[in-house]
């Protein structure tokens, strides 16, 4: 698999830009750096930016993959911005509660209902 | 009992004992810090926790603390080793328990020293939770060979 080659969906309705993964599985170290790049890219290219990140088919995540969030979580904030997460598997979600992630992200059941929790 | 597998895999040396359900199964693998590598060996030993008739939440718990073990043991055991060098996953699967050694080839860690992830002023760095979710989702964790050495058991819910 080519490292060029994108591994998010990216759509973007009105000022809220929605990403999804291509992979089901978020555990290699190389395709979690490039999904940070990418997110940075995306997300450097707005001011204010809202993003959200739809974890619809995403079956693991590893350790690795909650720091690549926390830096996106940062590094929006930094620029006034706002991330929403939602469509995360149960299992998924109890990694965020066992690593108390659930307390600095903002997580909806929904890509709707994040879309409207924007401010 | 371990029994040296007859055919050539790319995961080097796999060994198994058992397999129809309800036995005990184990093995043995040496995987280098290479995805399909370590997917083979996640692989593995999901295969036999599916035969012993585990439950998907179980399989779900072993993904993750193999998955950080695994990372943990190439990340930080191995870190500034060459990247050929492979770790070793020991595993045993009864209908009852799981139990995985991981043990890496680097000069070893004091796993006391990590610092805790859940605490507000480390909640926003980006690393240091891999051992947390061990051993949340593991029924119990010990390191042994001064941090070389993971064990981590699962007992069946």
């Amino acid at each position: 698999m080519p490292a060029s080659e994108s591994r998010l969906k990216v759509k973007r309705d009105g000022s809220v830009i929605e990403v999804q993964f291509r992979d089901r599985n978020i555990l290699d170290e190389a395709n979690i750096q490039q999904i940070g790049e990418e997110i940075k890219g995306i997300i450097e290219a707005e001011t204010k930016p809202k993003l959200l990140i739809n974890f619809s088919d995403v079956d693991h995540l590893s350790s690795a993959a909650l720091g690549t969030l926390i830096t996106v979580n940062n590094r929006i904030r930094a620029l006034s911005g706002q991330l929403r997460l939602s469509n995360i598997d149960p299992q998924i979600l109890q990694v965020f509660v066992i690593t108390k992630l659930n307390k600095i992200f903002e997580i909806h059941d929904n890509a709707d209902k994040a879309r409207a929790s924007f401010k | 009992m371990t029994i040296p597998a007859n055919n050539p895999s790319p995961t080097p040396e796999p060994a198994r004992a058992g397999g129809a359900s309800g036995e005990r199964m184990s093995g043995m693998a040496r995987p280098r810090n290479k995805r399909d590598e370590i997917d083979a060996v996640e692989q593995e030993v999901l295969n036999a926790v599916d035969a012993c008739g585990f439950p998907p939440a179980s399989r779900f718990a072993l993904r993750v603390a193999l998955e950080e073990a695994m990372v943990n043991a190439f990340l930080h055991g191995h870190r500034g080793l060459s990247e050929d060098i492979a770790i070793e996953v020991q595993y045993t699967v009864t209908p009852h328990e799981v139990e995985v050694r991981v043990t890496d080839q680097g000069p070893g860690f004091d796993p006391n020293a990590i610092p805790d992830p859940t605490m507000d002023e480390n909640l926003e760095l980006p690393s240091g939770r891999g051992m947390m979710l061990i051993r949340a989702y593991m029924t119990s964790v010990e390191h042994d060979m001064n941090g070389r050495r993971i064990i981590m058991k699962y007992a069946r819910p």
